[in-house]
């Protein structure tokens, strides 16, 4: 399988997909465990890819999302954005409501 | 201001006509980890107020910063934090 067809088919089976540097036990960058530490905040189930293990991925991921930086958040297969934009809409309220409009966490 | 830091600054001007930028060089706090390089200039953080941004929501805004920086980006700049801003917010 083709790195392309990897990560369509990581983000079609997942629910929500962390493309990230390391793990979210061992993440290997600030910016990584940042989002996987929101995620892990909310209760949200995630599957995590570390590209660190797998340079097509970690290269074709940047072509596949058209953007150029890890970390890389899919929730229901639409990108959402990477650190910057995961902290502002955690900050704001927007993550909790975007994950549970599309039923991904428990409404309060 | 470090090169680098000019360099985005005027990159972003020409691309975006920004009414503010200011360009910040974070490299200092990212000494010694992966992607640091030993001269800095690797981590930058970029607060930018456009009217290009208006009516677009954060991944294009940043889609627009990240385009205008694709050489760096590609190259020697490891790390980018954005705060993209219309001008009424």
């Amino acid at each position: 399988m083709s790195a392309q067809d990897t990560i369509k088919t990581t983000i079609d089976t997942n629910d929500v997909v962390l493309f990230m540097k390391g793990t979210p036990v061992f993440p290997q960058c600030g910016f990584s465990s940042v989002v996987a530490r929101v995620l892990d905040h909310l209760q949200v189930d995630f599957e995590s890819v570390n590209v660190l293990e797998d340079d097509g991925i970690r290269q074709e991921i940047k072509e596949f999302s058209n953007w150029p930086t890890i970390p890389q958040l899919y929730i229901k297969g639409e990108f959402v954005g990477g650190c910057d934009i995961v902290k502002e809409m955690f900050e704001t309220g927007e993550l909790q409501a975007y994950l549970k409009d599309k039923g991904l966490i428990a409404a309060a | 201001m470090t090169g680098m830091q000019d360099r985005i600054a005027a990159k972003l001007r020409a691309a975006l006509a920004p009414e503010q930028v200011n360009v910040i060089d974070d490299s200092h706090l990212h000494a010694g980890h992966a992607g640091a390089r030993p001269g800095g200039e690797s981590h930058f953080t970029v607060e930018i107020v456009s009217s290009r941004f208006t009516g677009l929501n954060r991944v294009a805004r940043h889609r627009l910063v990240n385009e205008a920086l694709a050489e760096e980006l590609a190259g020697p700049v490891h790390a980018l934090v954005i705060r993209a801003k219309a001008p009424d917010e």
